[in-house]
């Protein structure tokens, strides 16, 4: 189905609030006000966004380190993604989780993870569970190609499929786990031809056009509803900044690919696009760039003013009653 | 009271549970017949053999509403999806600041005595115990198993069962009315003055017969199974050797950094309890070697009537 004009504005609006909350993230940490890990999601926008356009608010997510344009794709509230990568008491898991195990449960985002390939079993559990309820709610689970070399994931893939699972494995193929080439490291050309192997549809994408991922998603998501089973889908896209911020694993990426990827900033595609189509001209972009950066500033506020968790409260939480 | 078998008690925890809670799911590598049959293939599930895909899938089923039930079979068969075990359900509750619950019951066999070596034969319990985010049962009877099993089923955290292989065909009383048993409660096995013998699983069945023997001997034994070791009732211990003055703890798990050195650490470093002593406590473990084949060499191995009734007889004679 095309895409109504409002759905293309709020997707747009979106991408560019991951961007500038991620910006103002990376901007915090080079401040010296965030410790530990960030992993940007910058130049990935329009797979989060894309993806999620299709679910509801009781669909269910799961996502990864890179986590963060997952969380606001499906709804969550920046200030208290900004308070938990803060690591503040107000945060989404009390400060017990940071940057890369942000979750809201109460929104169907079943939680970002720290260990690469881990959120595949979880979703095709959740999966099961909308198989099981009944109706037609569809799980998503957002995944880098460095992903596709743990058993987990084939073997997720084959369970959703012998099961039929109204499940999406979204792939955001950028090229390398850390510094490694995807080329290098797996024998197929791409990773969706792996969905052969498991007896489901597999597609490669351009992950940085809005459209086409908004496309491909959907007939996914549709077929997911349908009682039809799993996909596996590949976006091909190019992550912006290090694997993570802080020169801890220095980027050894050759520096022409980004200038390359760059000119394919999903963003600013988007933006060119909204323009040409006449849903929007500069003064309205500048407009809600503002009103995007005041609210991550609202969110840096509420962050900042947040308490400090109690030390004491890293006992709490251990076991649910 | 009728009496049953350790395995059919199992089963029975099972069934009363599926019955009384439609969220329950089952997963399995292999048919569970008897759940099959009565609930159906949608709640009773047989899998691929894919450790980590149906571990970490009864996460997902937790955190969804469901009450999943994982028969993982052997506990060496649970190390190929330690990620999904250690890394995701121990931790997945408390990283998120506690906003879901997460119940789960993951069932595996452990120990030693069946000739079936080193990586079908292993009691890993101690290393989970490590791990915070898990509760552990170990139960060593039918009554037992039953009881603890549903209590497990219905706590709403990710639980362990262990539960150990050369118990399956143990008859045990099991009353036919309904009952559960609380975590973190042990059991007084047999009542005794001399020695407090804490044993945990088939070494409750060994660990009275040795106290059978002691008797003779005019040696007074208390056996007490602790049933759970996360929560670890750490007071019923303490409180018996308050009152015996001595200490061995057997368990078939080998001796570095295992169950029986944390229950003796937790008993001395009492104060009350260690000016009470009157010998070392003594430990009786399996060895520090992975299970060999050859039955000589896998009797050696692990504890026997013989090396508890030497370890008890060792308190007595070794006055503080």
């Amino acid at each position: 189905m095309p895409i109504k004009n409002e759905e293309l504005k709020l997707m747009f609006r979106k991408m560019l609030t991951i961007r500038r909350f991620e910006e103002r993230a990376i901007q915090e940490y080079q401040n010296g006000n965030l410790y530990g890990f960030i992993h940007s999601y910058i130049g990935q926008e329009a797979i989060a966004v894309g993806v999620c356009s299709h679910l509801r608010i009781d669909d269910r997510i799961v996502s990864n380190h890179r986590g963060h344009g997952h969380c606001i794709a499906k709804g969550a509230d920046m200030k208290r993604m900004m308070a938990e990568i803060f690591g503040k008491k107000t945060g989404y898991c009390k400060g017990k989780g940071g940057s890369m195990h942000i979750a809201d449960f109460k929104i169907g985002m079943l939680g970002a993870n720290g260990i690469v390939g881990a959120g595949l079993p979880i979703a095709t559990g959740s999966a099961l569970a909308a198989q099981l309820e009944g109706g037609d709610r569809v799980s998503a689970v957002f995944f880098g190609d460095g992903a596709c070399g743990e058993g987990e994931f084939h073997e997720s893939l084959n369970l959703a499929a012998i099961w039929k699972l109204p499940i999406i494995f979204v792939c955001e193929n950028n090229m390398y786990g850390v510094n490694t080439l995807t080329s290098y490291s797996m024998a197929a050309e791409n990773v969706a031809d792996r969905a052969v192997a498991y007896s489901m549809p597999g597609v490669v994408a351009d992950g940085n056009n809005l459209f086409t991922v908004y496309e491909t998603a959907e007939k996914a998501v549709n077929r997911a509803r349908r009682g039809e089973g799993p996909s596996l889908i590949e976006f091909r896209t190019y992550r912006w900044r290090a694997h993570f911020e802080g020169g801890g694993m220095p980027d050894l990426r050759p520096g022409d690919e980004l200038e390359e990827w760059k000119k394919k900033c999903p963003v600013a595609f988007m933006e060119r696009q909204l323009f040409e189509m006449g849903l929007m001209d500069s003064d309205e972009l500048k407009a809600l760039d503002a009103e995007i950066m005041s609210k991550v500033q609202e969110a840096v506020e509420f962050a900042r003013q947040s308490p400090e968790p109690s030390p004491e409260d890293a006992l709490e939480d251990i076991f649910s009653e | 009271m009728r009496k049953i078998t350790y395995e059919d008690a199992v089963m029975e925890a099972l069934q009363e549970e599926f019955r009384r809670d439609d969220k329950t799911v089952h997963l399995a590598t292999d048919m569970n017949e008897p759940l099959l049959e009565e609930f159906g293939e949608e709640r009773v599930r047989s899998t691929p053999i894919s450790e980590s895909a149906f571990v970490g899938a009864a996460i997902g089923l937790a955190g969804s509403g469901f009450r999943p039930i994982v028969d993982i079979r052997m506990a060496t068969f649970g190390f190929v999806a330690m990620d999904q075990m250690m890394n995701q359900a121990a931790k997945i509750t408390y990283m998120f600041g506690g906003q879901a619950r997460f119940p789960i019951l993951y069932r595996m066999t452990v120990g030693a005595g069946m000739s079936m070596a080193a990586q079908h034969s292993i009691n890993p319990y101690p290393m989970y115990m490590n791990i915070p985010g898990l509760k552990i049962i170990l139960p060593s009877t039918p009554y037992d198993v039953k009881g603890l099993l549903k209590t497990a089923i219905r706590d709403n955290n990710p639980v362990i069962s262990f539960e150990h292989m050369g118990l399956g065909e143990l008859v045990g009383e099991v009353p036919e009315e309904e009952y559960t048993l609380p975590l973190g409660q042990a059991s007084l096995k047999k009542e005794g003055s001399d020695v407090t013998v804490v044993a945990l699983a088939k070494m409750v069945h060994l660990s009275l017969e040795a106290a059978g023997e002691m008797e003779k001997e005019g040696i007074s034994v208390e056996i007490i199974d602790p049933r759970t070791l996360m929560p670890l009732d750490r007071e019923s211990i303490k409180a018996s050797v308050m009152k015996t003055g001595r200490l061995v703890v057997v368990d078939e798990a080998c001796l570095t950094c295992g169950t029986a050195g944390e229950i003796i650490s937790s008993v001395v470093e009492d104060i009350k309890v260690f000016k009470n002593l009157k010998a070392p406590p003594k430990r009786v473990t399996g060895l520090d070697v992975p299970i060999p084949f050859s039955i000589p060499m896998e009797k050696f191995v692990v504890p026997d009537e013989r090396k508890i009734a030497s370890a008890i007889r060792g308190v007595m004679e070794d006055n503080l």
